[in-house]
């Protein structure tokens, strides 16, 4: 129990993969222009990696330990194109506005690396929760990054969500306010940059408030890991 | 010893290769008819947009000819459809594409009776600027739609140009590049429907379905 706890943290906030690893920021960043745009790439990537985690862990000990890295590119690059052409058969506006970055999933670091880092290791059951939880962790930033983008860059929400949800999603749309010329920085890359930043500046402030709060017992002083955003 | 283990280590990644092949092969069976439709069903979409239904009779996607020429596009051979009521000659359907946008290519539909006349046009792909050279989508701004009953006298028509070169149409505030090539774009295709109108449609039909 306490290690489905465990997960639930590292997944969603302790070591997400977005806000704490910087994992697969090429589709973060790129799509995010829309909360309905990052809630379809949320999804898709959350199916990849719950189904590579799953496989990869059935897997796990019959594959010889040289051989185990191509197993797991063939396996994810299998699950990118399923979902690709499921999602080209059903939600076809939404595979044409994701564009480019729905076969780029299987460039994203974050699913080779739960694959090696925890699927190849641990149980089916485990595996699969894991690769709910950072799947979950990943679509959470991702939508709260397009809300963001979207509030500030056009004044809406739920924009298009009809093209991923049915024509009845037309009517999720909000206008909170209109303005003649659209604000493009907040459209555009940077705006993303600025607004990931800005999460993960957010995260560590609630994290140190949270440590002083606690008043921890002196902890031995650990290596600092590699490539991670929070600061201690 | 590194020979067997060389031998057993291929055998198995053959093996995933072959399975996960298999299973992508699989999906793919199952998903092509359902993608065809769902591409049939936009481009009918796109048709209806431009030209309207009620006015031909015929499988539109099915009757198409496939030109090549500087007028619609400097690459690739462009498909024209063509509309017919009751086996009579209507109007043409045009994809064209212009090379002059902000940030490279723009696709086209434009619609144009055997009078000359425009009946509709869409920018069915374009990659310029959101928030202003966007606007020519007809999601962001009706811009599009003022091309609806309009003519073309002649190449050097004063009428086709943007406001700020003199023409009849409206630039967008901070792009004015974008509107400049959908409209010559538009300008070019129409003369190109005039001058052949009856050629293209005495021609074979490359799009019928065996």
């Amino acid at each position: 129990m306490s290690e489905l706890k465990t997960l639930l943290k590292d997944g969603m906030w302790k070591n997400n993969p977005a806000l704490v690893q910087l994992l697969g920021l090429c589709p973060l960043l790129g799509v995010t222009s829309t909360i309905t745009n990052a809630l379809g790439l949320g999804i898709a990537t959350l199916l990849v990696l719950v189904g590579s985690n799953v496989s990869v862990s059935l897997i796990r000990n019959w594959v010889p330990k040289d051989i185990r890295i191509p197993v797991f590119v063939m396996i994810i690059a299998a699950f990118v194109t399923v979902i690709q052409l499921l999602m080209n058969a059903y939600t076809f506006g939404l595979y044409q506005s994701l564009g480019i970055f729905l076969p780029l999933i299987v460039t994203n670091c974050a699913i080779i690396g739960r694959a090696e880092a925890y699927a190849s290791k641990n149980p089916v059951h485990l595996s699969a929760f894991d690769g709910l939880m950072m799947g979950l962790g990943f679509m959470l930033v991702l939508m709260v990054l397009g809300a963001m983008r979207e509030i500030i860059g056009q004044g809406t929400l739920f924009d298009g969500a009809d093209l991923l949800l049915g024509p009845w999603a037309q009517s999720l749309r909000i206008e909170i306010f209109s303005f003649d010329n659209q604000f493009l920085l907040a459209i555009l890359p940077p705006g993303a940059f600025l607004g990931l930043g800005l999460l993960i500046a957010a995260k560590n402030v609630i994290d140190t408030q949270i440590k002083s709060k606690q008043s921890l017992p002196a902890e031995a002083e650990k290596g600092p890991r590699a490539r991670v955003t929070s600061l201690t | 010893m590194i020979i067997s283990s060389m031998v057993k280590n291929g055998a198995l990644l053959s093996a995933f290769a072959l399975i996960t092949t298999g299973i992508v092969a699989l999906i793919n069976a199952a998903t092509a008819e359902t993608i065809a439709e769902q591409e049939q069903l936009q481009l009918v979409r796109q048709f209806h947009e431009v030209l309207s239904p009620e006015l031909y009779n015929n499988q539109l996607s099915e009757d198409c000819v496939v030109v090549t020429n500087d007028l619609l596009g400097p690459y690739k051979q462009q498909v024209i459809y063509r509309a017919k009521l009751n086996g009579k000659p209507v109007a043409l359907v045009i994809r064209h594409i212009t090379p002059n946008g902000y940030t490279g290519d723009i696709n086209l539909l434009s619609a144009v009776y055997q009078n000359g006349e425009i009946a509709g046009v869409r920018v069915t792909k374009h990659q310029e600027t959101p928030g202003l050279g966007d606007k020519v989508e007809l999601k962001k701004s009706d811009w599009i739609t003022t091309f609806k009953g309009t003519t073309v006298a002649a190449e050097d028509d004063p009428r086709w140009a943007v406001k700020k070169d003199g023409g009849q149409f409206d630039q967008f505030t901070g792009a004015t590049i974008t509107p400049r090539a959908v409209v010559s774009s538009v300008k070019n295709a129409t003369l190109f429907a005039k001058s052949q109108f009856d050629a293209l449609f005495l021609a074979p039909n490359a799009c019928k379905k065996v």
